[in-house]
């Protein structure tokens, strides 16, 4: 009898050690720093401070592309047209119900006039960035930890962690990742983060030439965005998937995917 | 750099309607098929050899160990194809340091570890180590101590150690159903968890995987008793080949109905994305999917087999029936691996256009690459079969009856 | 114990010992391969956030070109394209921040420049100010008439075209072609230099369209005719028919 609870003391303990290695460290160290309020990145900026969303005025986008461009620029982005942090997307719906959208180049060159065949009952620019979800997909599928979300809202991408699954690409609704043709990871809108620990815009935001791009605190009373929000009629890109996008869309048309 | 774009350049013409900028680079290929493909020959392989030990099929002892170490050398290599895919494989150690508790794909390196370990390597060294002591004890030179290590140089042959042996396989097996289950379904879950996309998301996505994996797995070891056999100057078993034809056909009538029911529900609720699917079921996956998958790998396999069955034609001809459906229906399930992956990714995110897949022959993602980690396996097996020799006429005949 | 030990199926014995040397190896593997920082804030790398603000800026933004060039930006906070920030027409200028004397930042001067904004597409916003650069003094650059830092027109535009292109293209091929914008809308002298704050008025009676089309309008025989008393009398004409584009033919 005393043979038999031994093996079985024996045969538990043997359990639970296999069951520890299969916890991961950030279960049983990562708690405490959960409750690590003073945190300066850079030179004085705090995430805890802060909790970033941007707004768009499909109304007051001309699509000239500068937005585009200008992140390309910013964030040494790939020339090639395949590889988007921001692009600018052109609906022409036209009167027998037909839908043409178009994004040559991501708008990085802006648009051309094209030949219309047909007569066009509306049409507009979509600007398009990640959304910096609140319930982000690509977040809950990366494997390794390699992408996440910031204390002040932001997803990010650590580009040296990241083993190149690809999964986050395919989780994201909106397309707004890609794989970065030289390092071969996941890359994506960071909000231009190098930017805003410096008290600066976006890129994006910075070269709108009508403030069509709004960017600012969600949780703070006075904020560009909070103005935005409390002026306009909000949606957001794809809600029935209830990723909880932190882009909000002005005038946005029920055809825009 | 300069190769990606170059491959990608041309496509950009290839594109019908419209699709987000950045979907113009497809990211899950080749090798990704392969991948789900793999795994579906293991679960469906234990599955099979499982009916022996659990539910006492007599009819496919012949079966049992073969089945076991074709699940083996083909989960040994199952994770290739992922690796190679891999923008850093290098890094891929990362999954099992720092999973993220929220991702299905991290979950793989333990179901994976779990499988492998605790089920597959377990049941093969109980079901094998009597085997292993007495045949190292006949033989000479480096097969001995092989043999010899492989036991964990245990030693004990008495009636009470091959009991628990055998007690031991039992419990392992019936652990290894429901492990089998979770290692293939969770395969149809990285799949069917992802609900930016509509031809993937979807509750039935595992069940049609795990079933599609046991008709992959069946069909397998068929082919290889019918090839095998034969090479071996031996008899082909008829009552064995009958009952695994039999379990070949139920499994199928299984896989079709789900798939068909999942094609009938989406057709039915007809959400937003039905437009964009139609077009692409009836466009570019018409030949992979409606020819090869439905008509070549499960159609006319089935119908075979049923007149098999109905018409009680002669041995050899029912062999050549049975060995060519298999073939058939191995057909059949690459291709729903590809129209899961490659068809998935195929229309953009948008709803609103196509893109296309264009092949590769060299380089890691290529054709050449696959079909290297497609023949692995089949190496791996005939080293095991050298090895750990399968047939019933290489066990040790029973002291004890 | 002794006995116990021997109790167990040397088979146990050696599995356990296999498990116990992989879990062994495992463990300490991942302690050393774990990097030190990661889930420190959450399940991922510390210092990956130190690595992705490490990248450098190139759009120096507003209020560094402010610092500097404020007799420009005066000019051009009271005109029309205050929100056009310096970079938007100059591009990324840090390195020129950085280093004034070095490094110059771009003046645009082609004409190419100003269509990307000002071209007439079909999608921008009315409203906004477009022109067809080929037929819009096609061989001078910009900045002979226009000040792209108070870029007030020369003269008042005259034509409404000139910002309602969009408007005034579809009318163009519209049986209301000959019509004029103003004989619909009463424009506000100030609309011209103030859009956004004096708008045009709209036709307030279902009479105004009448006088044309009203049965016993006095008008030429072709036009369409309605009863007034009759039609739909809950709506003004314009609520459901675009008296740009009027869809009889």
């Amino acid at each position: 009898m005393e043979n038999e609870n031994n093996r079985r003391n024996f045969l538990r303990k043997s359990l639970y050690a296999m069951i520890l290695a299969f916890i991961p460290p950030s279960f049983i160290s990562g708690e405490k720093s959960k409750k690590v309020v003073e945190w300066i990145i850079g030179e004085n900026y705090n995430p805890y401070d802060h909790y970033w969303s941007m707004g768009i005025d499909i109304n007051k986008c001309i699509g000239c592309g500068r937005c585009a461009d200008a992140c390309k620029t910013e964030n040494d982005v790939p020339r090639e047209p395949f590889f988007f942090r921001t692009w600018v997307e052109r609906y022409r719906i036209y009167q027998d119900g037909d839908v043409q959208i178009d994004s040559p180049n991501g708008a990085v060159n802006g648009f051309e006039k094209g030949t219309e065949s047909k007569n066009i009952e509306r049409s507009f620019f979509v600007p398009k960035i990640c959304n910096h979800c609140d319930n982000p997909p690509c977040v809950q599928v990366c494997p390794v930890g390699a992408t996440f979300k910031s204390e002040d809202g932001v997803i990010l991408v650590d580009k040296n962690y990241c083993i190149g699954c690809r999964y986050c690409i395919q989780a994201c609704p909106y397309g707004a990742r890609y794989l970065h043709p030289e390092t071969r990871t996941a890359d994506k809108c960071t909000f231009c983060y190098h930017r805003l620990v410096q008290g600066k815009l976006p890129a994006c935001v910075e070269t709108c030439p009508t403030q069509a791009r709004i960017f600012g605190e969600l949780k703070k009373k006075a904020s560009p965005l909070e103005r935005f929000r409390r002026m306009n009629k909000i949606n957001v890109l794809k809600p029935a998937l209830n990723t909880e996008p932190k882009v909000y869309y002005a005038n946005l048309d029920m055809e825009v995917k | 750099m300069e190769e990606i774009v170059q491959h990608l350049a041309p496509l950009l013409r290839e594109i019908s309607g419209y699709i987000y900028p950045n979907e113009i680079e497809l990211h899950w290929g080749l090798l990704v098929v392969i991948y789900p493909y793999l795994t579906g020959l293991v679960a469906g392989a234990f599955i099979l050899a499982s009916l022996v030990k659990v539910f006492n099929v007599k009819e496919l002892q012949p079966t049992y160990r073969m089945a076991l170490l074709t699940a083996l050398a083909f989960l040994i290599i199952a994770p290739l194809p992922l690796l190679a895919h891999l923008g850093h494989p290098e890094k891929s150690y990362e999954i099992f340091l720092t999973p993220n508790k929220s991702s299905a794909m991290a979950m793989f390196g333990f179901v994976y570890a779990w499988y492998l370990m605790a089920v597959l390597l377990l049941e093969i060294w109980f079901d094998y180590r009597r085997d292993l002591i007495l045949w190292s004890k006949s033989e000479k030179g480096i097969k001995k101590w092989l043999h010899k290590i492989l036991s964990l140089f245990s030693s004990d042959v008495s009636e009470k150690a091959v009991k628990f042996d055998k007690k031991a396989v039992r419990i392992i097996t019936i652990i290894g159903i429901p492990s089998a289950f979770l290692l293939h379904g969770y395969v149809g879950f990285i799949f069917g968890s992802v609900k930016a996309n509509p031809f993937w998301s979807s509750v039935l996505m595992p069940i049609v995987f795990l079933f599609s994996a046991i008709v992959s797995g069946i069909a397998l070891i068929l082919t290889f008793y019918v090839v095998i056999t034969p090479l071996r100057k031996k008899e082909i078993d008829m009552p064995c080949l009958d009952k695994l034809a039999s379990y070949l056909f139920y499994v199928m009538i299984v896989d079709f109905s789900l798939e068909a029911l999942d094609f009938i529900h989406r057709v039915y609720e007809s959400e937003e994305s039905i437009q964009i699917l139609s077009e692409l079921v009836s466009g570019k996956l018409f030949v992979s999917l409606v020819v090869i998958q439905i008509l070549i790998g499960m159609l006319i396999p089935l119908a075979a087999i049923a007149l098999v069955k109905i018409l009680k034609w002669p041995a050899q001809l029912r062999i050549q029936i049975y060995f060519l459906a298999s073939i058939l229906v191995q057909v059949g399930i690459f291709s729903t691996r590809w129209n899961v992956v490659i068809g998935g990714q195929l229309f953009s995110k948008s709803f609103m256009g196509l893109t296309v897949y264009k092949m590769s022959f060299f380089g890691l993602e290529g054709l050449l690459v696959s079909l290297t980690i497609m023949i692995l396996p089949i190496v791996i097996l005939s080293l095991l079969f050298k090895l750990l020799p399968p047939w019933d006429e290489n066990r040790n005949p029973d002291i004890v009856k | 114990m002794k006995n116990f030990l021997k109790e167990i199926p040397e088979q146990v014995t050696r599995i356990v010992f296999l498990l116990i040397v992989f879990i062994a190896a495992f463990l300490f593997i991942r302690s050393n391969l774990v990097p030190e920082d990661f889930g420190k804030t959450g399940h991922y790398r510390f210092s990956a956030i130190d690595e992705i603000i490490s990248v450098d800026i190139k759009y120096a933004g507003q209020d560094v070109c402010n610092e500097c060039h404020d007799d420009i930006v005066v000019v051009k906070d009271s005109s029309y394209h205050h929100n056009v920030t310096c970079e938007v027409c100059h591009g990324a200028a840090a390195i020129h921040a950085d280093d004034p004397v070095e490094f110059t930042p771009t003046a645009p001067r082609e004409r190419n420049i100003c269509p990307q904004c000002h071209e007439y597409l079909p999608s921008r916003p009315t409203g906004f100010p477009q022109i067809i650069s080929a037929s819009h003094n096609p061989l001078k650059p910009c900045i002979t008439c226009h000040n792209p830092h108070d870029p007030v027109p020369p003269e008042t535009p005259k034509e409404c075209s000139a910002c309602h292109k969009e408007i005034s293209s579809t009318k163009s091929i519209s049986h209301h072609a000959l019509i004029p914008c103003t004989k619909c809308h009463s424009v506000p002298e100030k609309h011209r230099l103030d859009p956004r704050e004096y708008l045009p008025t709209k036709p307030g009676s279902r009479e105004f369209c009448g006088q044309c089309h009203s049965e016993d309008a006095d008008s030429e025989p072709g036009i369409p005719r309605i009863d007034l008393e009759t039609h739909e009398t809950k709506y003004v004409c314009w609520q459901c028919h675009y008296p740009h584009l009027p869809e009889a033919k």
